[in-house]
């Protein structure tokens, strides 16, 4: 009698301190969950409040008059003659027009020089688009220049003394002048999303490594996937068990994942730029490089999820006379693809973010045209984000955390893409 | 032979209590008929006009035996129950009658088993084939995580049974309503098979095994996850299908051995120990370890 009291107490003596270490293993779950969400929060918001502000920037006015003699004198109107008009006279002639009080050729320059280089270029292409504008007198609005981009966002301080400003008094007078106007304000940058790299920042787009991307993205995944999918059928489904060879397969596979990505880049060099040649710089060697990198992930992953494909699904196809290859097609395929695709998006999203490799078979270019097939020199969307957090503008800096969020938003829309394709496959067993 | 296993060779001792022979002859008959049961199957094994004939099957997983020397025929259209304690055996004996132990690396099968007087294990033999011929029932309904239509359709289709989508329904009608279970589906084809009561589940197994037409159902333990007025339904259904088919059944119920099936064989420790008549091994064992099981001494 005596004994099972004291059995009881000294359970409930324990009891207490059981609660206690489990409110306490509660906590600092709950710590870490915290912290973890306050460090995303910190970076997306310090990403995403430097980012946004390259999506607009500065645009001037000016009133250009399509000169038909400067653009195409005697008027022949055949596109060369268009390509190669002088249309930075036109940008200088608009400007002079505004400020005619100008006469110093360094002040003129100055002048000139609030208007982006690349201004001529955006005349140029609307000319050759539409050749009928020669002769009119028309308002367009050119994208000014880095610093004066700089000054409206705020970056550039009228306080300090002008030595140390990047722009002296009166071209901050100027650019006064033109925001009394409403010839100076910030619109949106169409710019940046449909342009390639450029050395101004305010002309540098996203465009050329979106399009990089998205092409070494299609080859790695046109590779990685079929391939991966398929050594793991065979190492799941057909393989011997307990033979040194498959045991090898499986213990290099799994140390393949592991193998820091740059030594990736260096197989691609040596074996794809080196012994077969292929061109470097090109979506096609970036996308193969990947889909070595990606293949151990989603044989991995692929395999797990054949493992979890419960055994009777197998016995009932194969007891009503299925072969071996219809089972597999027919019920073990569909019930594991969900967690293959989630295996392929896991190492896609990685491929994306990939910098290493590519550096070194020379995605790591600059690359002012936008790609337009596997074999064009491209870049891609990390290795933009580093050529431009490597320059010394201050323009690149927001461009740079524009481009993680283009970056971000990307592989959202693939595991979004993701999700979708696996809750269809999805079912209930 | 047959006098060695009659009950007055066994030393009792009618003037102990009841108990304490019970326990003493249990020990006795199990340390003296393991080794005589290796060889000698007690009852006649054999049947006129068989489907299946077996002869001399040892089963090996590995370097482990786990079926000597197994004798049996099943006839054209009658229900055998296979019974036994867990571990005797009597399942892997049942899934060497569609080769399903194939599947299994290990597994290893001598001897020789004839359908229809052809060797099932020979190199011409394709166990696709085979398992068209006979189907097999698990222990745990498993429809395809499929509709119903095409959990039954399936077999046909693999099969190339059928030519058009109007002989594909007949076909699948057919095979429910064997099943007994069209009726309540006929309204919900399209809907997915794993919906079902775990009854009706197990029938749909049915559905879909007899679909392709076989000649022999194997059934293991095929009630054993199902409430008792499933059950009944399942065993009902046996009932007719045995008119058609050969029908193996694994069961750990004796009450359902007795209730289904024509014949019965005791299975223990991998030997096949006694085979006959249901009624006879039921009410009339003649070897001692059939008895102690079937009296539920053991097992």
């Amino acid at each position: 009698m005596n004994n099972e009291i004291t059995t009881a107490e000294l359970i409930a003596g324990t009891v207490k301190k059981r609660r206690a270490r489990e409110k306490r293993l509660k906590l600092y779950g709950i710590a870490a969950v915290v912290a973890g969400v306050i460090l995303v929060v910190i970076l997306m918001a310090s990403i995403v409040s430097l980012g946004y502000k390259a999506f607009w920037q500065s645009f001037i006015a000016l009133d250009i008059n399509f000169d038909p003699e400067v653009i195409a004198p005697g008027g022949i109107r055949d596109p060369d003659t268009l390509r190669q008009a002088d249309y930075g006279l036109l940008v200088k002639r608009a400007l002079k027009e505004l400020f005619p009080d100008i006469r110093n050729r360094r002040q003129k320059r100055a002048l000139y020089r609030l208007v982006s280089v690349g201004a001529p270029d955006v005349l140029r292409k609307m000319v050759m688009k539409d050749p009928d504008l020669i002769g009119t007198v028309k308002t367009v609005w050119l994208p000014a220049h880095s610093d004066v981009d700089m000054f409206m966002k705020g970056y550039i301080n009228p306080d300090e003394p002008e030595s140390q400003r990047r722009l002296k008094d009166f071209q901050l007078a100027w650019i006064q002048r033109l925001i009394h106007e409403n010839r100076l304000e910030k619109r949106f940058n169409s710019l940046f999303f449909l342009s390639g790299d450029s050395r101004e920042p305010e002309l540098a787009g996203i465009l050329g490594a979106l399009m990089g991307s998205i092409y070494t993205i299609i080859i790695t995944l046109l590779l990685s996937f079929p391939l991966a999918v398929a050594a793991a059928i065979y190492l799941e489904e057909f393989a011997p068990k307990k033979n040194f060879w498959v045991d090898l397969i499986e213990v290099n596979i799994n140390n393949l994942a592991a193998i820091p990505s740059i030594v990736f880049g260096l197989l691609g060099l040596a074996v794809f730029l080196g012994f077969f040649g292929l061109p470097r710089s090109t979506p096609l060697v970036g996308g193969l490089v990947l889909a070595l990198r990606t293949m151990p992930i989603i044989i991995i992953a692929s395999r797990s999820a054949l493992k979890a494909v419960p055994p009777w699904i197998r016995q009932a196809a194969l007891g009503i006379g299925a072969s071996k290859m219809q089972m597999i097609t027919d019920h073990v395929l569909p019930l594991a693809l969900p967690g293959m695709l989630t295996g392929t998006i896991i190492g896609l999203a990685q491929a994306l973010g990939e910098t290493a490799p590519l550096l070194m078979i020379g995605m790591v270019a600059f690359v002012v045209d936008i790609p337009k097939s596997f074999l064009d020199p491209a870049t891609v969307l990390p290795v933009q984000i580093y050529l431009w957090a490597d320059s010394a503008e201050r323009g690149f800096v927001e461009k740079s955390a524009a481009a993680i969020i283009v970056l971000l938003l990307f592989m959202l829309i693939m595991n979004a893409l993701a999700i979708v394709l696996r809750k269809r496959f999805e079912r209930r067993w | 032979m047959q006098n060695i296993m009659k009950a007055e060779n066994f030393p009792t001792k009618p003037a102990s209590p009841g108990v304490q022979i019970k326990e003493r002859r249990a020990a006795d008959t199990t340390k003296i008929f393991e080794k005589e049961a290796s060889r000698h199957t007690v009852g006649d094994f054999t049947v006129p006009d068989p489907r299946l004939t077996t002869r001399h099957v040892n089963v090996f997983y590995g370097d482990k035996q786990a079926i000597f020397d197994v004798n049996l025929d099943i006839a054209k259209t009658e229900v055998i129950a296979l019974i036994g304690p867990s571990g005797c055996g009597k399942s892997t004996y049942l899934r060497c009658l569609n080769r399903m132990n194939d599947t299994i690396e290990i597994c290893r099968v001598e001897g020789e088993i004839k359908l229809d007087e052809v060797d099932i294990y020979h190199d011409d033999i394709d166990p696709v084939v085979l398992r068209a011929r006979v189907g097999m029932v698990f222990q745990k309904p498993n429809p395809f995580p499929k509709s119903i239509f095409d959990n039954v359709a399936y077999g046909p289709r693999i099969h190339g049974l059928t030519s058009s989508k109007s002989e594909l329904e007949e076909i699948v009608e057919k095979a429910l309503k064997r099943a007994g279970l069209w009726n309540e589906v006929k309204d919900r084809l399209d809907q997915p098979g794993t919906g079902l009561s775990g009854g009706q589940q197990q029938r749909l197994c049915i559905a879909r095994a007899i679909a392709v037409n076989p000649e022999v159902l194997l059934m293991d333990e095929p009630c054993s996850a199902l409430d008792p007025i499933a059950t009944a339904t399942i065993e009902q259904l046996i009932d007719e299908l045995s008119r058609r088919y050969s029908i193996v059944i694994v069961t750990h119920s004796m009450q359902q051995a007795a209730r289904v099936s024509h014949r019965t064989a005791y299975f223990h420790l991998g030997k096949l120990i006694e085979v006959g008549k249901t009624s006879q091994i039921f009410t009339n064992p003649r070897h001692p370890l059939t008895e102690d099981y079937i009296t539920g001494r053991f097992g």
